[in-house]
């Protein structure tokens, strides 16, 4: 009994410890985060003012309105919500076509092309950039949205094409049969059978859709030239040049914003991005 | 009936192709298509303005004699060899931890994943505010609790690239995560036969948890190292390659000659080569993991 009675005593002291360590580790993580609130609803004095106080007095909440009216919020806003809204259109639509494809149908060569997919996750977008910067310059669609949105239509997102594949092939297959058997086509066992039964699949495709598109510098960096096209990412990278000295809590306050969406969707669709891992197999 | 199946066979393989067309149109467009192009393109001289002039390797010759070129390249490879270590070794730390009997686990999960779906320029100038030598909070808390006078971070040459680590640490809760759903599929019975054997928890820890999750292990490495060889958008937010090149890193240098000086032929052979070494990165991982991966079911 007393045995007994060390060795749970002995684990309720690990399980203690470790969360004191786990506790400390996500005060750790949080700070910069925090720091960055607290700068945000400070003033051009209180910002260098050391050592530094945590909680901003007065609290300037007006930071918040003038930097969101200096980085023009409704034109840079609007377009980044129309590119990101299209390219999360355009990876669901044609990645659960090219998965349905992969998962669901046989024909000669499929392993060498499903193959040949695999192998393009590896590859660095930088490689093809310089090609495609070319084709859209040719074609005169340099400084509009379609560069950065067009492709998603065509099944430029491998790894997620992967995933859709995956969790296509834990649908059991005698429900394509079934249907085909009952005459309806392939196209319409995608729409009414496979696509309502992965629900939780096109959830995880949709985010990381989103968080792809709504952070990226590169490719809007690239492709868009004129202050009405710009994205938020562009609008906060040249918020100090255009400001003309870095303005730390305004450019916190712009950030913070920008974050937000991406907090929100994790913290409302928390699972979605934990099943993604599931999904790919990747367990042990 | 023979022919009927064959009817079958060949509707079969006319919906595969078709249900196929986006990604072959994309793969001719967008993917492979640009892939030979730049390949193509990095044997020329061109500016977009004028028609490309073919020039054999001399674009090649000129990367491998170019110190700016041979910088990034250590510059890229020191950040890697500290930011691949540290992620891939803390987030398989911090999973141990969380994969105990903790109090909280679901909290500290979502905070510690909660960096990773903060990316971007937004992260960027955060870090680059949090590192401020004379105002950030991370020098204010070293010298108000250490008496420790903190190094200039991004603005000095010996510690931009320690300071691009730390930032990438950060998001160590993205292969944490990964780990964690590996460790939480391992069958509970193995663990509970091992104890009945007398094991320590370290001995199943070793045994049992490392082998099991080897995959998990290999795929990380992997992810994190074609991940970080390919950072950007911390350096050309905070640093611009600053100070004297020290994070000049591959990508920057990429970025700059296509699309700063339009050295479109000479950018393409960077990125050829950035290729080459992500490929021959992701061959050696696959050749070495065939030495320490356990799998379930033998090949």
């Amino acid at each position: 009994m007393i045995g007994l009675r060390g060795k749970k005593g002995r684990q309720k002291f690990t399980s203690v410890f470790l969360t004191i360590i786990l506790a400390v580790g996500a005060i750790i993580v949080l700070l910069p985060i925090l720091w960055m609130l607290s700068t945000s609803l400070k003033d051009q004095g209180q910002v260098f003012i050391m050592p530094p106080k945590w909680i901003p007095n007065p609290i300037r909440w007006s930071n918040y309105p003038e930097a969101l009216n200096f980085m023009n919020w409704r034109v840079v806003y609007r377009n980044t919500i129309v590119i990101t809204i299209l390219s999360i259109l355009g990876t669901l639509i044609s990645s659960t076509l090219v998965a349905f494809a992969f998962a669901r149908l046989r024909a000669p060569r499929k392993d060498l092309l499903f193959l040949i997919m695999l192998s393009t996750i590896m590859l660095p977008y930088q490689v093809v950039l310089i090609p495609q910067f070319i084709l859209f310059k040719t074609i005169g669609w340099v400084d509009t949205f379609y560069p950065l949105t067009a492709p998603f239509f065509f099944a430029t997102t491998p790894f997620l094409i992967f995933l859709l594949r995956q969790f296509f092939m834990t649908i059991p297959i005698e429900m394509d049969e079934a249907a085909i058997i009952d005459g309806c086509s392939y196209l319409q066992v995608y729409y009414k059978i496979i696509l309502p039964l992965s629900k939780p699949a096109l959830g995880i495709v949709s985010i990381q859709s989103f968080m792809n598109n709504w952070n990226d510098l590169m490719r809007p960096l690239i492709f868009l030239n004129s202050a009405s096209k710009y994205t938020v990412s562009l609008a906060l990278a040249n918020f100090s040049a255009e400001y003309g000295m870095t303005p730390w809590n305004l450019l916190m306050a712009a950030s913070l914003i920008a974050l937000l969406p991406c907090i929100l969707l994790f913290f409302f669709a928390q699972r979605y991005f934990i099943q993604g891992i599931v999904i790919t197999g990747l367990k042990g | 009936m023979g022919s009927k199946r064959s009817k079958l066979v060949a509707r079969e393989t006319r919906a595969f192709y078709l249900f196929l067309s986006p990604w072959i149109i994309g793969m001719i467009l967008f993917t492979g298509g640009p892939l030979i192009a730049s390949l193509g393109l990095s044997f020329t001289s061109y500016d977009i303005v004028k028609p490309p002039i073919f020039v054999g390797f001399s674009n090649y010759k000129e990367i491998f004699s170019d110190k700016i070129f041979i910088q990034s390249l250590k510059v890229t490879l020191k950040y890697v060899l500290g930011a691949v270590p540290l992620n891939v070794l803390g987030a398989l730390v911090l999973a141990t931890f969380l994969n105990q009997k903790v109090y909280g686990l679901s909290v500290w999960r979502t905070i510690y994943y909660l960096p990773v779906v903060t990316t971007g320029v937004a992260v960027s100038l955060l870090w680059s505010w949090v590192l401020n030598p004379d105002f950030g909070i991370v020098n204010s808390i070293l010298w108000k609790f250490f008496g420790i006078r903190g190094p200039e971070w991004f603005y000095s040459e010996r510690w931009a690239i320690p300071s691009f680590i730390l930032m990438s640490v950060w998001g160590v809760g993205g292969p944490m995560l990964i780990y964690l759903g590996g460790m939480q599929g391992i069958p509970t019975e193995l663990y509970e036969a091992a104890e009945i054997d007398g094991a320590s928890w370290w001995q199943s820890y070793i045994h049992i948890t490392i082998p099991l999750i080897s995959p998990v292990i290999f795929y990380n490495t992997v992810t994190t190292m074609i991940g970080t060889f390919q950072v950007f958008i911390p350096a050309f937010i905070i640093t611009q390659g600053g100070p004297n090149y020290a994070s000049y890193f591959y990508v920057l240098n990429l970025y700059k000659h296509a699309f700063q000086y339009y050295h479109m032929g000479y950018a393409s052979a960077l990125a050829w080569i950035l290729f080459l070494i992500v490929l021959l990165l992701t061959i050696l991982a696959f050749r070495i993991s065939n030495y320490w991966i356990y799998y379930e079911i033998r090949r």
